[in-house]
C-alpha cells in the first residue's frame, strides 16, 4: 500500500478511456475541470466537454438534456455544490426522469483540508442515498473509481460517484473491476465487522492490524455500493462478528452508517458504533489533522471496536 | 410529419384544448386553469402547425421537441397531445387521480409526447440546451427544441444560467417561449417581484428577442413559424415573448391571480364551457 493516489485522479482520464471505446459520453463542468480533471477529457473531446460555468444547476439541468437526447452525461463540480446546490435539479429533472446523468462531483469529505466547512462536503450520501432510482457508490481508491465509473456509464440511470481530492493508498491490485451493489470482504475476522467506504477503507484495514495486535479478530468490509447496499453480505458479516462499526467519511447521519443500521435493524440487531462526522461541519486544517480532528483515524476505528463488542457480551 | 394547419383550424384546435382545459381541470377538482388557458394558442400553433412530428411516432429522431418548462400547464399539453392523437382522449378525464397516465406535472415516464418531466420552475431551458446540444452533437441540425416558460418563472434564477449558457454555445435550435400572462400566484408579478422589460433582459443575455401577441393565431404562426430561421440569420438564439391574458377564453377567469390554480365549480364551468361554444365533442 505504499502508492497513494486521488480518486479524483481516475475521473478525467477514465473518460477519456470510456469515449476511446466509443461510448457516448459528454460531459458538463461547472468551471473546476483542473481541480475536477475532466479538463483531461476537454483536451481530448472539446466537442462533448461543455462548461456551464459557475451555474451549478445549469450544469445539471444541461447534462440532463444532453441525456434526454441519448447521451451518457457526466457532471463534475465539487460535491458540496453538485449536490446541495443543484438538489432539485438532481431530484426533480434527473431522478424524477430517470435520466442517464452520472454525478461524479470530487472534493468530498473532509481531506478537503484548509479549503475549510464550507467546502468539505458531509452530507452528500444522505442526501444522494434517499433518490429514488439513484445508486450512490464510494470508491476506496483510484483503481475502485476508475472501474466505478464504467458501472455508472454501462449502466442505465443516475449514479452518484463520490471522488475525493486528497491522495489516499492504493486498496485494490491492477484490474479490480467494481461491480454494483456489492460489498467486498477484503480481511476475514470472527470478532467484529468493520464496514468501511471510500477513504476510510484503508483506515478499517489498519484498525484491523492494530486490533489483531490485541488478539481482536475484525472482519473488513468495503461497502463502496452504499445504494442499493449488499445487504447480504452485511448480514452474514454481523452474524459471524455479533458486532459492527461503520467507518465513513461523513455524517453518522443518513450515510453509510445509517445505511448499515436500516439492514441490521430489521434483519440482525448486533451493537453498532458509527465513526463518522458527529453532526458538526468542518474545519480547515490540513487533510491529516483533520481526520484526527474529526476521530477518523485506524485508532479511533478501533476503539469503536472494542467499545461494540463489550456492549456485545 | 409537419401537421400544417390553417390559422382557423388552428382557431378551432386552441378552442377544443380551451373546452379539455375547463373539463379536465373541473373533472379534476385540482390544478391551474389561469396559465393553461393564456398558453394554449401558443401551444395549438406549435403543436397545430409549427412542430414537426408525429404523434404515432413520439420517438421519431426527426421530430423537433417541445419542452412545457411552466409545467403547472400541463392540462394545456395534455390537450394538445390528446388533440393531436399521442393518447386517447379519454384520458383526459382521469387527469390527477391515482394510476393515471396523465400526473400533475407533466411525467415522461408516464405520458406519451412528454419529453422530459418538469414541474419544478425554471428548469426547462437549460434541460432544452441539453437536447439541443446533443441534436446537435448527432448532426441532426433541421429538428428545433423549442420551450415554454412562463414569465413569472423567469424570477428563477436557473433561467438565467440557462440564458447565458444558451447565447455562449450559439444554440440557434433552442427556441424560448414567454408566456407572458404578468401574473403569479400572489399576484401581479409587477408587483410579487417586477421582472422589467423581459425582452430586453434577454436581449442582454445575447439573445434576439421578439415581442408579440400570444393570442392572434396569425401572428404566433408567422413569428413561431419563423423563429428557427431567424436565430439562424442572426446567429443567436431566439426567445418569443408573448403577450397574453391569464384565463383567456374564459370570461370569470381572465386577468384574475385568483384562478392560477383554482378548478371552476360545475357550474362555473358549464358557463366556461358555453363561452367557450364547447359541445358534445368534449369531455
Amino acid at each position: 500500500m505504499g502508492e497513494k493516489r486521488a480518486t479524483r485522479e481516475a475521473f478525467g482520464a477514465t473518460l477519456v478511456e470510456l469515449a476511446d471505446a466509443g461510448m457516448d459520453v459528454v460531459v458538463v463542468e461547472a468551471d473546476l475541470s483542473k481541480s475536477t480533471t475532466t479538463a483531461t477529457f476537454e483536451k481530448a473531446y472539446p466537442a462533448r466537454f461543455f462548461n456551464a460555468g459557475i451555474a451549478e444547476q445549469n450544469m445539471i439541468g444541461t447534462a440532463a438534456g444532453l441525456a434526454v437526447g441519448g447521451k451518457i452525461a457526466f457532471t463534475g463540480s465539487f460535491a458540496v455544490f453538485a449536490t446541495g446546490r443543484a438538489y432539485d435539479q438532481v431530484r426533480n429533472t434527473v431522478c424524477y426522469s430517470g435520466l442517464d446523468v452520472k454525478l461524479c462531483p470530487t472534493h468530498s469529505g473532509i481531506t478537503v483540508g484548509p479549503d475549510g466547512g464550507s467546502h468539505q462536503m458531509l452530507e452528500d450520501l444522505a442526501l444522494m442515498r434517499v433518490l429514488p432510482g439513484m445508486r450512490v457508490l464510494v470508491p476506496a481508491d483510484a483503481r475502485a473509481a476508475a472501474s466505478a465509473i464504467r458501472v455508472a456509464a454501462a449502466t442505465p440511470g443516475p449514479f452518484y460517484v463520490r471522488l475525493g481530492r486528497a491522495a489516499v493508498p492504493l486498496v485494490y491490485d491492477e484490474g479490480f473491476e467494481f461491480e454494483l451493489g456489492r460489498a467486498y470482504v477484503l480481511r476475514e475476522g470472527t470478532d467484529v465487522t468493520l464496514a468501511a467506504c471510500g477513504v476510510m477503507v484503508e483506515r478499517a484495514l489498519a484498525a484491523a492490524e492494530l486490533l489483531a495486535a490485541e488478539g481482536v479478530s475484525a472482519e473488513v468490509l468495503d461497502v463502496a455500493t452504499i445504494k442499493p447496499i449488499d445487504a447480504d453480505t452485511v448480514v452474514a458479516s454481523v452474524a459471524r462478528t455479533g458486532a459492527v462499526v461503520t467507518c465513513e467519511e461523513h455524517s453518522i447521519i443518513g450515510g453509510l452508517g445509517s445505511a448499515v443500521a436500516e439492514v441490521i435493524g430489521e434483519q440482525r440487531p448486533v451493537p453498532l458504533r458509527r465513526v463518522g462526522v458527529r453532526d458538526v461541519f468542518g474545519t480547515s486544517g490540513d487533510p491529516e489533522e483533520l481526520m484526527v480532528h474529526y476521530g477518523l483515524t485506524a485508532i479511533d476505528i478501533a476503539a469503536a471496536a472494542r467499545e461494540a463488542i463489550a456492549v456485545r457480551a | 410529419m409537419a401537421e400544417g394547419r390553417s390559422p382557423d383550424e388552428l382557431r378551432e384546435l386552441a378552442r377544443r384544448m380551451r373546452c379539455d382545459i375547463v373539463s379536465m381541470l373541473t373533472e379534476a377538482g385540482s390544478g391551474h386553469p389561469g396559465g393553461s388557458l393564456s398558453a394554449a394558442d401558443i401551444v395549438a400553433t406549435l403543436y397545430g402547425s409549427v412542430l414537426r412530428h408525429d404523434p404515432a411516432q413520439p420517438a421519431l429522431p426527426e421530430r423537433d421537441r417541445f419542452v412545457l418548462s411552466k409545467g403547472h400547464a400541463a392540462p394545456v399539453l395534455y390537450a394538445a397531445l390528446a388533440e393531436t392523437g399521442y393518447f386517447d382522449r379519454t384520458h383526459l378525464g382521469t387527469l390527477r387521480k391515482l394510476g393515471s397516465i396523465l400526473q400533475g406535472h407533466p411525467d415522461c415516464k408516464k405520458t406519451p409526447g412528454v419529453e422530459v418531466s418538469t414541474g419544478s420552475l425554471g428548469q426547462g431551458l437549460a434541460i432544452s440546451n441539453g437536447m439541443a446540444l446533443s441534436l446537435r452533437l448527432d448532426g441532426m441540425m433541421e429538428p428545433t427544441v423549442y420551450c415554454l416558460l412562463g414569465d413569472g418563472e423567469l424570477q428563477e434564477g436557473e433561467v438565467w444560467e440557462a440564458a447565458m449558457f444558451a447565447s455562449h454555445h450559439g444554440l440557434t435550435n433552442v427556441v424560448a417561449i414567454v408566456d407572458n400572462n404578468g401574473l403569479q400566484i400572489d399576484g401581479a408579478c409587477s408587483e410579487v417581484m417586477c421582472l422589467g422589460e423581459i425582452a430586453h433582459k434577454f436581449a442582454a443575455f445575447g439573445w434576439e428577442a421578439v415581442e408579440c401577441d400570444g393570442h392572434d393565431i396569425g401572428t404566433l404562426v408567422r413569428v413561431l413559424g419563423g423563429a428557427r430561421a431567424r436565430a439562424e440569420a442572426g446567429g443567436k438564439p431566439v426567445v418569443v415573448v408573448c403577450s397574453t391574458i391569464k384565463g383567456k377564453g374564459v370570461s370569470f377567469m381572465q386577468g384574475l391571480a385568483d384562478w392560477h390554480g383554482k378548478t371552476p365549480t360545475a357550474e362555473q364551468a358549464a358557463t366556461a364551457l358555453a363561452e367557450l361554444g364547447c359541445n358534445g365533442e368534449v369531455a
